[in-house]
């Protein structure tokens, strides 16, 4: 029985509050069924908070949500039927093995004794873990914890996973693994809540992202639409000698009127362009100036730069 | 490389697809599911028996052949009336490994999972009690074991120490649960092992385990004399001994439930609504 609903997730104005202190400051979510939705922002931005709520954890303490149609403060049973969590902190039983984990988990969910173990040694397999399955999991790397966390929310397909930091911490070819399992969740027709502090993340994989600081979503939409709400592009200026910096930072905020952005080297500039001919008159003025330019770029920004222009304010 | 440290894309969209939500588990078959996952525990670390099987052996040894002349002036003597009273003493103090193990749960995130579980709540605490209880059957047989050996002879039979040990078992189990309830409210496994010693130590000492509360002072054996450790040696003990009167059961039975009316609710409650 499925409640007619056309979102997976559907927030507004979600506020908790720990003490005096605002975690979460009036959030509004609507999550597409089907998609995956990222959640983008640094360390202590919320988003933990807010998956607990979503996940009806945590009771929200102004606000309100629903998930498929249900509300997470009341119909916590309608909700958790349909859900799964794999959270920032492993949520398995590191003392057991990894089969033991699955196959408690599958017995738990429902599964009869020998249903359960069949279930358990499929997921193992399909996660490459059929060698480790009898290690108990404090003995297992990173990548292998956190493949095992996501077998075990996936025992029974859920209709809407969340994954809480799900690469945090994790080297890249454990982290493009996760990404598999995430592209074969939503082919399989589950959607997905992630959070992530890693931009390039929610760009591989998001249909949409929320960009989250402080409690507050500071931006929303699809990373193309954040990529151009922060301008219509990005000037990329590599020079050949550092010690032109200072002349360069001038003739540019000169002829363009914009800030010139913090960079880890010296020879590189970064500043948000209006148009084009705009800067191909910037890169004349520079050759006048007599400041040797080796690279000279256009182009979209990456969404590291939109996040420090967001946040910049 | 491993080929098989791999995920395979095709067997994780067939693991995704094809398998269909079954009906969730009954309280009996949830409460089973996370007693076994008590004994696994048990498995991957048989040490944790140590205390079940070696501390009561040391206590026995050492209350009987320590206090035995002083207290009593003949160690078999003393021997008949201490031994329900260490091993009230000694099952008491094991009594908070499920209190531990939840508290290690939160700690580790295992717990919201378990929230999220389509399961009666409180299986996962009784599951875990239900090995508690063979633990305290466990360290009761040892140490009866050994007593006979060294000279006890209970005069109300083994169907006396069976019962003895059953109502120990009852009462304990029913103690565990304040020791749940701290565990959704403390902060580490260290200060929950503090708390819970500090509570049993004082009231294990102040009953009537090791000494006659007749030959303590005034004040002190009025305390003695409500303080349910007593109610509980004394229930043990005169079960053991064939003298125990049908109003020593039922003052244990009475003490339990009140244990179990006041804080299996406010563990669930707290269980419901950890932040
Ligand atoms: N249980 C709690 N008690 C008090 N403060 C908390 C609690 N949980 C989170 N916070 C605070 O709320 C803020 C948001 O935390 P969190 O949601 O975990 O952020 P994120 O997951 O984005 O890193 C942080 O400043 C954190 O310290
Ligand atoms: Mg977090």
């Amino acid at each position: 029985m499925v409640r007619a609903a056309d979102y997976a997730i559907e927030a507004h104005g979600l506020v908790k509050k720990f003490g005096d202190f605002t975690a979460v400051d009036g959030i509004d979510l609507m999550i597409e069924q089907g998609s995956i939705f990222g959640f983008l922002g640094p360390n202590g931005a919320g988003k933990t908070t807010t998956v607990r709520m979503l996940a009806t954890l945590l009771k929200p303490d102004g606000g309100n949500a629903t998930v498929f149609g249900y509300d997470v403060s009341t119909e916590t049973k309608e909700v958790r039927q349909r859900i799964s969590l794999t959270g920032q902190y492993a949520s398995i039983d590191e003392e057991l093995s990894g089969i033991e984990n699955l196959v408690m988990i599958a017995r738990l969910m429902g599964y009869a004794r020998k249903d359960a173990r069949k279930r358990a040694e499929e997921l193992l397999a399909a996660f490459g873990l059929t060698e480790a399955a009898k290690k108990q999991v404090k003995n297992y790397s990173g990548g292998m914890r956190r493949r095992l966390d996501i077998a075990a929310s996936i025992v029974v397909t859920p209709d809407l996973l969340f994954l809480d930091e799900p690469t945090t911490g994790l080297d890249p070819r454990s982290r493009n693994q996760v990404w598999d399992v995430v592209r074969a969740l939503t082919k399989a027709g589950t959607t997905v809540l992630l959070t992530t502090q890693y931009l390039e993340e929610a760009d591989q994989l998001a249909d949409r992202i929320a960009v989250i600081n402080k409690g507050k979503i500071i931006a929303e939409g699809t990373a193309s639409e954040l990529k151009s709400s922060v301008g219509t592009g990005m000037l990329h200026v590599r020079l050949v000698n550092s010690s032109d910096r200072e002349k360069a930072e001038t003739v540019l905020s000169k002829r363009l009127g914009t800030v010139i952005y913090e960079s880890s080297r010296d020879s590189e500039l970064r500043t948000k362009v209006e148009n084009a001919s705009v800067a191909t008159q910037a890169l004349a003025d520079l050759e006048q100036a007599g400041v040797m330019v080796a690279e000279f770029s256009l182009g979209q920004p990456s969404l590291d730069e939109v996040f420090l222009a967001l946040t910049a304010e | 490389m491993n080929k098989r440290d791999v995920i395979d894309n095709q067997q994780l969209h067939a693991a995704l697809t094809t398998n269909k939500r079954p009906t969730p588990p009954n309280p009996l078959n949830a409460v089973f599911t996370f007693a076994w996952r008590a004994l696994l525990k048990v498995k991957h670390q048989p040490e944790q028996l140590l205390d079940v099987a070696a501390l009561p052996i040391l206590f026995l040894l050492m209350f009987t052949y320590l206090f035995g002349g002083a207290i009593a002036g003949s160690t078999k003597e003393y021997l008949q009336f201490i031994l329900p009273g260490i091993l009230v003493q000694t099952v008491t103090q094991i009594t908070m490994y499920t209190g531990m193990e939840l508290n290690k749960d939160i700690q580790k995130g295992f717990f919201d999972r378990q929230r999220t579980l389509p399961i009666w709540l409180p299986s996962s605490l009784i599951g875990a009690l239900l090995v508690d209880s063979l633990r305290y059957i466990i360290a009761s047989t040892v140490m009866v074991s050994f007593a006979l050996i060294l000279g006890f002879r209970p005069q109300g039979g083994i169907i006396g120490v069976g019962l003895a040990v059953a109502l120990l078992i009852i009462f304990c189990f029913s103690l565990s649960w304040i020791w749940n309830t701290l565990a959704l409210i403390m902060r580490s496994e260290q200060t929950l092992m503090m708390t819970s010693m500090m509570v049993i130590f004082p009231l294990t000492f102040l009953s009537s385990a090791f000494v006659d509360p007749s030959t303590m002072p005034r004040f002190l054996e009025g305390f003695v004399k409500i303080n349910p450790i007593s109610l509980l040696v004394d229930a043990v003990r005169g079960l053991m001994h064939g003298i125990a009167s049908g109003q020593d059961v039922l003052w244990v039975l009475l003490s339990s439930a009140i244990l179990i009316v006041i804080f299996a609710p406010l563990t669930m409650y707290l269980y419901r609504n950890k932040k």
